[in-house]
Order: structure tokens, then C-alpha cells, then sequence
């Protein structure tokens, strides 16, 4: 081994950090500080600074501590020579160096300290000195994260509960902040990990709950709460929305303690008091607090609006999820969601969806306006989403529908691209609400064909003509135009051209007959995607075989579209509402789906689950965890090419032995009348041995075909109906369906 | 829970960081802005927290400089967010600017202060005036050893004890800032009052204060008739000297105040606002060869209050040139970088009206019609004055050496951060904005 060089930096600095004087030494200390700062790596000198630890100057010995913090983990074996020195300190008389001693000495990660911080640590957590205290508290955590025994050996878990009694309330606000650190630690800590070594009583006490919350600590806790400083308040706040109680004195006893939180000057304790009320507002059955606590949130949370932007997103994207549950706290208060003109995007964004959520008949007007004056900005992102709250706006209240398509078509003659074809778009959805309603504007919206050079927009206006295809004079020349270019065109765009074509054929079988035969044609031969080739062969066969049921079967009419009310499953958005002003609130996404990597086992879930919501949460969560993955369906088959083709045909068999929602009879003669689904079934198997490059396709479209006749509120016919209207509505669902591709 | 905080500059080159857990690796810090890269190159919205591979991102800017806090845990996103703008404020306090080079030259005290207002990722004392009695510039000079003053862990943390005054006086300044937002077509949108009660307290000991303000809500739970105007608060944010539950029982304001200046109170009222200083534009844009301005500006407020330092701020586009301005009173100055002009007047008395008129010069070739469109900003300052009504009642000082202090109290009027009113948004004809 080469001895170290004897020039260079670091050969400078050892000079200096071994000098005799003061001065030089202290220089050198920051000066290697220094080089950490830029990234340089400074563990050869690990010797040589921590004999320098032993030192009046305080900020010296923190600099010392830092290095230190820095570098125990690269050097274990010499860390032993600073355990002296911490011993030393953490007797110190000045507070501030025993409370610095073991604050550094906790976070050494070296398990030689650890052993030495354990009688250190029991006597700081009994210091008369409050700040030693504070700190030797959240040491306690400290320690639980490297070494869980030894807290439950030396009692550290239990003096930590004594300090919530404690009479100061900082010490107080870190004892809870602690015992709730390590009670997460503990939560996450998988059984079998921790067992390794002898698998002690301890590791089996440790998997129990170790900070259970109970009367006396609730009462002590509320205490604290209006004595502590703000982040202090917070820990509690967080602790309180831990608490579960079934109690209506309890709980009205929490939410009155805990509104007077609503008017702190600090939006995190704003947010966690709201997070407390929102959970135990639940129990509160007093008609006159109840009252008082939801009038009492709403100004607070507009207040939180006129905060720095960051924080503004963080309250917005709560204030989001709140409404999801209670849209009544600000119903009155929409203005205050106006976008700046300086706003940050991510702020007008949430602004933007927050104002669609309060739009209601009365104010609906005022909203029109302020979102025509965003659509004449020059954010190009925000000006679409703009276009889309006013589509948003239309569905959302239908006697507000007529003036939002006249915004729309203002917008649509400032022939500014993006926003034409953000218009298009929307005025899409809105014939799939109120269909036949504004057909006027068909005319004007042709004439913008040229403008559109974007996927969507093409794709939605081609739904348009097909849609109203016999209203349309020039329908096939319009289709013609696209069909001249289906090769260059996207998937999407070429699956609404072939649907298209086909609703053109069957409203105008006369003059139509060349053009649809083109674009089978072309979909069949020229096209390489499995999607546009096997509906091309499903509508071919269709027509081929029996124009009647295909005409049931494209042209039949499809339930209207409807803006929901909430973007987030129901048992989630309770869990979401139980951790406002946490990540997982501003995400909009439980906490198990970012957390670790991202995937959760049943079992971990089962763990943190309350019995009562277990099933519907857990429901919920696969929604999530589906809609996540949904974009990978293909894939997802692909993986198990013969469960995914069988679940197709199960789906269909449950469809046709009639669930609540489509009755046997039904059935029965829609298969006696015109008997689609026999003819898919035919289609199915015949394009899958037809085609074996892509036999997976129809099989994902039945099954998706299967999952959504399922929920009984895409097809509610009345009992009542004649016989041929159900079918019908079959029918249309399953060219809804089709279309999805 | 934060497990690492770092100051990183605009290419995302950590500055300074301080790890306070394991659970994140350092190296980390480095993903950031690669990733923020990614969104922006993807159209995706960057937000101030963003989740990675298991690693919560949250940030926020400052200047030229990134704020990051990084966990693992589902943190609490209100809280770290809320710490780094603390941090922010702390560090403009000891070092003025907090830029590049101000982090760079006070790492050493970073480094302290990074320790001291945060333990094991969880915020702990982020009052500068208290970190300021421990933490120093000069500590290597102390002959004597620091000790942790006694508010870092007082029932009352932001102020300690033994402070003393020869003479002692309150300042007590109600602002009071309007925002307002009027619409092309002259119609008032959005109007508020944010309010704040700003005190300087130089008083001695632990003095016990109470204030009394005009506020309905108390006159009415009181059975009190109140003489004159009250007002109602729609919602009030205190400092946190202030006892809420008391506030919350019987809308009594009392505390023990930090020394020096800070802000006790601020409240919000949404009740509609008359534009206190209102503002005409009329334009006639020629494309290609010039555009021009009327601007019209009228008092409206009392005969006997005075607006000060009125400034007009009106967008211009972005290729103007050779700018020509006539005003009644006050001077128009052109700000090319800001891409408007300000016309600047220093007290414009109360129904009182004036015109300017400003000429450009438009290049031949149009640009882009991808202006921003700003609307117009108007700041202006009324002394004396508030727009709410709100009155200071009394303020009671009570020490237990038993002294008397004097309050000072003064109010002012400002025009807040969001005082605009819209240009009319079709620039390609000549047209005009419609007056009142």
C-alpha cells in the first residue's frame, strides 16, 4: 500500500487540521466542510478531523459533528475514537452541547455508538433542561430506525409516552411526533424481517400498535395542542386524525377543541385541523355544530388561495378532494378560483377544475365569461384546458348547454388553431349529451376541416359527420377527404373513419355503396393494425351477412354521457380525506400506489385496512391500480393468451345467460330477430384463426365488452319496453365499445 | 417528514444539502432536474411535488434557486412546502439576498441553521428573531458559550425573557390591500380586502396585550350596540402569540408579542369594492405602423384623502418603439422589458380625473399576435384611510413592573398584487374599451 501522497489538498489540510494553532485548525475544519459542500469526498481525513472534536468553539465542534454525520458511515471502525468526546459532551453543563451530542450521536449509523448512546440517551430524556429534551425525544425515533430492540430494551418507548405529559409543549409536540414516526416504522416493518436473530419477545411486541391513542392521552394531547408552536401543532393535528372514536361527545368534543386551529396563520396547521374536523365531523350529531363547523371551514380555505403559489397548489388539490365530498363548503365562493394572469400552471390548472366543480345554474355565466377571456391567452395548454371547462360547463348544467356551445363557436371564428380544435373536440362530448340538439352548427364546424391536423380533433369531427350522417349533404365527399389519406393517418384516426363510413352506409345505402366498399377495403389490405383490420372484417361480415342487425347494431342509440361528480372511487376518497394536506391528498392517490415501489400486496393492504371499509377499499383500489395499467390491456393479454381469449367468451356467455341488467327475454329475441351476437361470436372465431398475427385482439374487446355491461347504469332499460329496445340498447353499447378502439 | 433538504441553483447543481435520513440516498438530489427536463419536454405540468420511483419530490423556487425536500414516506406536503418558504425567509433575514452566491459564501451557518430548525426531517424551531439569538454570524469569536435561549422551548417560543426599553411604545399599522379584478367591459368580477395589523413593539418584560377592534361578530355576542360602523371579518389568521381558544370563545385578541416587528393579525373581507382608483384605456392599434393610447384615471374616494405614488401600468406589445406620452399630471416612463408603460403619479387627490395620451410606433412587419396580454396593474397608497372601516378600539398593555406604554396606531390603503383591470381582447381592429 502506497502511502498517502505527501502534497495535494487534502495533504494540506491534514497539515493544517494537526497544526498547533487554533486559528489554522478551525480554518481547516471549514475548509473541508467546504469541499464536502462541492462534492468532493473528504473520508481520508477522517482521523485527523475528529481529533479536533475535543474544542471550546462551538461552531467548530458542529462543523466537526457534521463531518462526522457525514462520514461514520464510510469509516466504522474509527468512529469509536469520537465516542469519547459524545460521552463527554452529552454530560456537557451548556444544554445546547449535550442536546447537539446526542442528536449527532443518534444518526451515526454505526452500531459501536449506538451501544454508547444508550445511557447518554436515558438521562437526556430526563433532563431538566427542556431543549435536551425536545431533542433527546425525536432521538428516540432516531434509534427505532436503526435498532428497534434496543428502544423496547431500555424502556425509550415507554419514557416517550411519559414526555406526552410533559409540561412543556415542545417537548410535547416532538415526543408525538416521535412515538407517530416510530408507530409508522413499526406498521412497516414486515413480520418475518424482523425476526432473524433469536426472534426475541421484543420483535413480537413491536408488531403490535406502539402508540395507542387513548382518553388520557386525547385529553393531554388537546391540551398541548393550543400551547405548542405551529409545527408542534401539526404533529398533534396529524396524531388527532389518527385517533377513531365512535363517541359523540368524543367527537364533538375534538371538533370544538380543534376549530379555533382554523384561524392560525400557518397553512399547514389550517389543513391538518381540517383534516381532523373532516374525520370526526362524522360522530358530531349536534345540528347547531355541525352547522358552525362547515360554515366556519370555508373561509380559511379560501384564505390558503392568496398563500405562495406552492402552497396554493398544495391547498387547491386538497380543496379539490374536499369538494368531491362536500361541494356545499364552497358553493358560494367561486370567484376566488379566478386564474391570475401571472399564475403558475399548475395553479391555474387546479383553478380551472375547481370552477367547473362549483359551476352551478346561478353563477354559470360569470364562469362563461372568465373562461372565454383564458381561452384568449397565450398559454397554449392552459387555453385548452379553458376550451374543455367550457364543454365541462355545458354537460355539467343543461340549461347553461346553449350558451356554452355559443362561446364555443365564438372561439371556433378566431380560427386560432389549437382552440378550433380543442373546440371540436368538446363539442364532440356535448352532441353525446344532447344529441340532436344543436345541429346547426354541423355546417360551421365542417368548414374548419382543414384546420384540424391533430389526431383527436380529426377523429372527433369525423364522429360528428358520422354521426349526423344524414343530415350531412356532402357527408361522403367530407369522409371521402379522410379515407384519400387513411394510410398517413393514426389508428384512431382511421378506426372513426372505417365506424364512420359504415354509419354513412347504413343511413344512405345508395349513394354510399362505393366508399364503404373503398374503405374495407383499405382496412382490410393496407392497414397493419390489428384493431383497424378486425373491425374492418367485423362490420364487413356485418353488413355482408345481414345489413338489418347491422344496422341495429351501429346505429343503435347510446345512453348520454355524464360529467362525474367525482375523479376518485368513493372508499378512496374517504382514505384520501383522512390524510389531507399529506402527498398522497395532493396526488389524488392512495398512499400504498407511490410508496415502496409502487405495487402492494393484498396482505400489506388487509394490514392497514379498517374491517368495515376493507372491501369496498380495496375494490376501489384495484380501480386505481387498473386504471393505472389500463393503457397496457394489450400487453396484459398477451401474457395469458388463452385466459385473456376465455374471459372474453365467459364475459359474453354472462352477458347472454342475462345478468340484473339485460333480461333473458331480451335476449332471447334480439337473438330471435337479428342474433348479433351470434354473428360476433362467428366473427370472433373465424378472425382469430383467420388472422393468427393478431388473435388476441377481439378477445380484449369482448372482454372490455363484457366488463361494461356489467354496471347497470351504462344500460338501464325499463322493464316495460318492448323487446326490441333492449336489444337495441345492447346493441349500442357494444358499438360504444368498438368504438373504444 | 422530510429525509433530505437541499438549495440547488438553476441547473440543478446542489448548493448546499443536508441529509436528515437514510432512506433517500443523496445521489438523488441529481434526479431532479433531469426529471423536471423530462416533463417540461413532454408538456407535462410541473408541479411542486412529483412522485419517482418511490421518491416524493416537493420544491419550491426562490429567485434563481430550487428549494427540494425529498421522502420516501407520505409526507405531509402542507408542512414541507410551508418549511422551505420558512427557510426562504429565515435566510433572507441573516444573509438580505438569498441567491447563488449568498449560499455559497454562508455554508457554515447554513449548515447550523439546516440543523437546528429541522431534527430527523421534522421542522423545529423556524423563528429567525429566536434562531438569531443562537446562532450567529460571529460565533467563532464567543468568548462566551451560547446557551439555547430559553424561548426555543418556552410556553412562549418567540419571545425571551429580560428584555427591556426605556421608553416604551407599540406601533400599531392597519394595511389594508384591495385586489381587484374588473373586466373588459368595465364590471367589477372580483374585489377583496386583505388586511394585516402590523405592530412594532419595543416593550419591556412580558407584557400582556389585548386588542380591540371594531369587529361585529363581538358586538354582537357581547349585546353591545356598537357606536358607529363594525365590520365582519370573514376570516381572521393570527400570529401565533395569539391565544385562538380565547378567540375563538369570546373574539378576544390577547398575546404576549415577539419583540420588534411582526404581523399579529390579517383577515380577509369579500364584500364588493368600489375600484378606489379607477382606470380608462382606449386603444387604436394600426398593424404595422403604430398603436395609441388614452388612458383615463379618476379618485374615487374622498374629496379630503389623497391616493400617493399612484402607478399605471399598461401593456404594451412586445416590438413598441420610439414611445411618444403627454400627460395632464404626473410623468410616463416606457418599460421595454416589462413590456408596458408606467404612468407614475405622485398624489392624485380624491374626485379628481386626468388624461395622458401615449404614441408607438409598430414595426411594418407584425409579429407573432402572441402578446402576453397582460392586464392593467394600478399600485397606489392612501394614508389614513381604510376600506373596510376597521378601527382599532383600544390596545391594552399590562406588564407586571406595571408601566404605561403608548400605542401609535396609523392605517393606509394599498392597491394589493392583483389590482387589474382587462384590456379589451381584440387588438386587430381598432377599437374601444367601453367606458363606464
Amino acid at each position: 500500500m502506497a502511502a498517502p501522497p505527501r502534497k495535494g489538498e487534502n495533504w494540506e489540510l491534514r497539515q493544517q487540521l494537526n497544526s498547533e494553532y487554533r486559528d489554522k485548525r478551525a480554518d481547516a475544519i471549514k475548509r473541508v466542510i467546504a469541499n464536502h459542500t462541492i462534492g468532493k469526498d473528504c473520508s481520508g481525513l477522517f482521523p485527523d478531523v475528529v481529533k479536533n472534536m475535543q474544542t471550546d468553539d462551538l461552531e467548530q465542534k458542529k462543523l466537526v459533528y457534521l463531518y462526522l454525520m457525514n462520514y461514520a458511515k464510510t469509516q466504522p471502525e474509527l468512529v469509536i475514537l469520537a465516542v469519547n468526546t459524545f460521552v463527554k459532551d452529552a454530560a456537557d453543563p451548556n444544554p445546547l452541547i449535550r442536546a447537539l451530542a446526542i442528536r449527532t450521536m443518534s444518526v451515526l449509523r454505526a452500531d459501536k455508538i449506538l451501544n454508547y448512546l444508550a445511557s447518554p440517551l436515558s438521562r437526556c430524556l430526563k433532563d431538566e433542561n427542556p431543549y435536551v429534551r425536545k431533542t433527546a425525544a425525536l432521538c428516540v425515533a432516531k434509534v427505532f430506525d436503526l435498532k428497534p430492540d434496543m428502544c423496547i430494551e431500555y424502556g425509550f418507548v415507554e419514557t416517550l409516552r411519559d414526555l406526552i405529559g410533559d409540561g412543556n409543549p415542545m417537548v410535547v409536540a416532538n415526543a408525538v411526533t416521535a412515538l407517530a414516526d416510530i408507530h409508522e416504522a413499526s406498521l412497516n416493518m414486515a413480520p418475518p424481517e424482523s425476526s432473524p436473530e433469536g426472534s426475541s419477545p421484543n420483535s413480537a411486541r413491536l408488531n403490535n400498535q406502539l402508540f395507542i391513542i387513548d382518553h388520557a392521552t386525547l385529553a393531554k394531547l388537546l391540551v398541548a395542542l393550543n400551547e405548542c408552536s405551529e409545527w408542534g401543532r401539526i404533529a398533534i393535528l396529524s396524531t388527532l386524525a389518527r385517533y377513531r372514536t365512535t363517541d359523540v361527545e368524543e367527537a364533538e368534543h375534538i371538533c370544538e377543541r380543534v376549530m379555533p386551529q382554523f384561524q392560525h396563520a400557518n397553512a399547514a396547521v389550517v389543513l391538518g385541523a381540517v383534516k381532523v374536523i373532516m374525520i370526526h365531523i362524522k360522530n358530531v350529531q349536534r345540528e347547531d355544530l355541525l352547522k358552525s363547523l362547515t360554515r366556519k371551514m370555508a373561509p380559511p380555505l379560501v384564505t390558503l388561495i392568496s398563500q405562495a403559489p406552492e402552497v396554493q397548489w398544495v391547498a387547491l388539490r386538497n380543496i379539490n378532494l374536499l369538494l368531491q365530498k362536500r361541494p356545499e363548503i364552497l358553493a358560494n365562493e367561486m370567484r376566488v378560483f379566478f386564474c391570475k394572469y401571472n399564475d403558475p400552471p399548475y395553479v391555474k390548472v387546479e383553478k380551472l377544475d375547481i370552477m367547473v366543480r362549483l359551476a352551478t345554474e346561478r353563477n354559470v355565466d360569470i364562469l362563461l365569461g372568465e373562461l372565454k377571456e383564458y381561452a384568449s391567452e397565450v398559454d397554449v395548454d392552459f387555453v385548452r384546458k379553458s376550451v374543455r371547462a367550457i364543454g365541462q360547463a355545458a354537460i355539467k348544467i343543461e340549461s347553461a348547454a346553449e350558451r356554452c356551445v355559443s362561446v364555443l363557436m365564438d372561439l371556433i371564428e378566431t380560427r386560432v388553431s389549437y382552440v378550433v380544435q380543442e373546440a371540436v373536440i368538446v363539442i364532440k362530448d356535448v352532441f353525446r349529451k344532447y344529441p340532436h340538439s344543436y345541429e346547426g352548427i354541423i355546417p360551421t364546424l365542417c368548414a374548419n376541416l382543414d384546420e384540424l391536423d391533430e389526431p383527436e380533433a380529426r377523429v372527433s369531427l369525423i364522429w360528428i359527420i358520422g354521426e349526423y350522417a344524414e343530415k350531412i349533404e356532402n357527408a361522403d365527399e367530407l369522409l371521402g377527404t379522410f379515407l384519400d389519406t387513411f394510410k398517413e393517418e393514426s389508428y384512431a384516426v382511421q378506426l372513426q373513419t372505417l365506424t364512420a363510413i359504415v354509419k354513412l352506409f347504413l343511413k344512405k345505402p345508395d349513394q354510399s355503396q362505393g366508399i364503404v366498399q373503398r374503405v374495407l377495403q383499405a382496412a382490410t389490405k393496407d392497414c397493419d393494425n390489428a384493431d383497424v383490420r378486425d373491425r374492418a372484417y367485423i362490420y364487413w361480415r356485418l353488413l355482408s351477412s345481414d345489413p338489418a342487425a347491422a344496422k341495429s347494431v351501429v346505429l343503435a342509440v347510446r345512453p348520454p354521457i355524464n360529467l362525474p361528480q367525482r375523479t376518485v372511487p368513493p372508499a378512496i376518497l374517504e382514505e384520501l380525506i383522512s390524510e389531507i394536506s399529506s402527498l398522497a391528498s395532493v396526488y389524488h392517490k392512495p398512499a400504498a400506489t407511490f410508496i415502496g415501489k409502487g405495487r402492494l400486496g393484498a396482505e400489506e393492504m388487509k394490514r392497514t385496512v379498517e374491517p368495515e371499509e376493507d372491501t369496498a377499499r380495496e375494490r376501489a383500489l384495484q380501480t386505481v391500480v387498473a386504471g393505472q395499467q389500463a393503457e397496457n390491456l394489450l400487453d396484459f393479454d398477451a401474457d395469458e393468451p388463452e385466459s385473456g381469449a376465455s374471459d372474453g367468451l365467459a364475459g359474453l356467455g354472462s352477458l347472454s345467460t342475462g345478468s340484473s341488467v339485460i333480461s333473458s327475454q331480451a335476449i332471447a329475441s334480439a337473438a330471435k330477430s337479428t342474433n348479433p351476437l351470434d354473428e360476433l361470436m362467428d366473427l370472433f372465431s373465424t378472425a382469430s384463426m383467420a388472422t393468427p398475427a393478431a388473435p388476441l385482439a377481439p378477445g380484449a374487446g369482448l372482454e372490455g365488452l363484457a366488463n361494461s355491461v356489467s354496471p347497470p347504469t351504462t344500460l338501464s332499460p325499463s322493464p316495460a319496453t318492448p323487446t326490441a329496445a333492449p336489444a337495441a340498447t345492447a346493441g349500442g353499447a357494444q358499438d360504444d365499445l368498438l368504438g373504444l378502439f | 417528514m422530510a429525509s433530505l433538504v437541499a438549495i440547488l441553483d438553476v441547473k440543478g447543481k446542489s448548493l448546499i444539502q443536508r441529509s436528515y435520513r437514510d432512506d433517500v440516498p443523496t445521489s438523488y438530489v441529481e434526479r431532479f432536474i433531469p426529471l423536471v427536463l423530462d416533463m417540461e419536454e413532454e408538456n407535462v405540468t410541473v408541479q411542486p411535488c412529483f412522485s419517482d420511483e418511490g421518491i416524493n419530490y416537493m420544491h419550491i423556487r426562490h429567485n434563481n434557486l430550487y428549494l427540494l425536500a425529498m421522502s420516501k414516506r407520505n409526507s405531509n406536503a402542507a408542512e414541507i412546502i410551508l418549511f422551505l418558504h420558512r427557510l426562504v425567509s429565515v435566510l433572507t433575514e441573516y444573509f438580505k439576498e438569498v441567491e447563488e452566491e449568498s449560499i455559497r459564501d454562508n455554508f457554515v451557518i447554513i449548515y447550523e441553521l439546516l440543523d437546528e430548525m429541522m431534527d430527523f426531517g421534522f421542522p423545529q424551531t423556524t423563528e429567525s428573531k429566536i434562531l438569531q439569538e443562537y446562532i450567529t454570524q460571529e460565533s467563532h469569536k464567543l468568548e462566551v458559550q451560547v446557551r439555547p435561549p430559553m424561548a426555543v422551548t418556552n410556553a412562549v417560543s418567540w419571545r425571551s425573557e429580560g428584555i427591556r426599553y426605556r421608553k416604551n411604545e407599540v406601533f400599531l399599522d392597519v394595511v389594508e390591500s384591495v385586489n381587484m379584478l374588473v373586466n373588459a367591459s368595465g364590471n367589477v368580477i372580483r374585489s377583496e380586502i386583505l388586511g394585516a395589523v402590523k405592530m412594532k413593539c419595543y416593550l419591556s418584560g412580558m407584557p400582556e396585550l389585548r386588542l380591540g377592534l371594531n369587529d361585529k361578530v363581538m358586538f354582537e355576542s357581547t349585546g353591545r350596540s356598537a357606536r358607529g360602523k363594525s365590520i365582519e371579518m370573514e376570516d381572521v389568521k393570527f400570529h401565533q402569540c395569539v391565544r385562538l381558544s380565547r378567540f375563538e370563545n369570546d373574539r378576544t385578541i390577547s398575546f404576549i408579542p415577539p419583540d420588534g416587528e411582526f404581523e399579529l393579525m390579517s383577515y380577509r373581507l369579500s364584500t364588493p369594492v368600489k375600484p378606489l382608483v379607477w382606470v380608462e384605456a382606449s386603444v387604436e392599434s394600426y398593424r404595422g405602423s403604430r398603436v395609441e393610447y388614452m388612458v383615463k384615471v379618476r379618485g374615487q374616494f374622498k374629496r379630503r384623502s389623497t391616493a400617493n405614488n399612484v402607478e399605471i401600468y399598461v401593456p404594451v406589445p412586445g416590438d413598441a418603439d420610439s414611445p411618444k406620452f403627454r400627460a395632464a399630471t404626473g410623468s410616463v416612463v416606457y418599460a421595454p422589458e416589462k413590456s408596458c408603460f408606467i404612468w407614475k403619479i405622485k398624489q392624485l387627490g380624491g374626485g379628481k380625473d386626468y388624461l395622458m395620451r401615449a404614441h408607438f410606433g409598430l414595426p411594418s412587419v407584425a409579429g407573432e399576435d402572441l402578446d402576453k396580454r397582460a392586464p392593467i396593474s394600478v399600485k397606489f397608497e392612501i394614508p389614513y384611510f381604510t376600506t373596510s372601516g376597521i378601527q382599532v378600539r383600544y390596545l391594552k398593555i399590562v406588564d407586571r413592573s406595571g408601566y404605561t406604554a403608548l400605542p401609535w396606531v396609523r392605517y393606509i390603503t394599498t392597491a394589493g398584487d392583483d389590482y387589474v383591470l382587462r384590456t379589451i381582447s381584440d387588438s386587430k381592429s381598432s377599437s374601444i374599451i367601453a367606458p363606464l
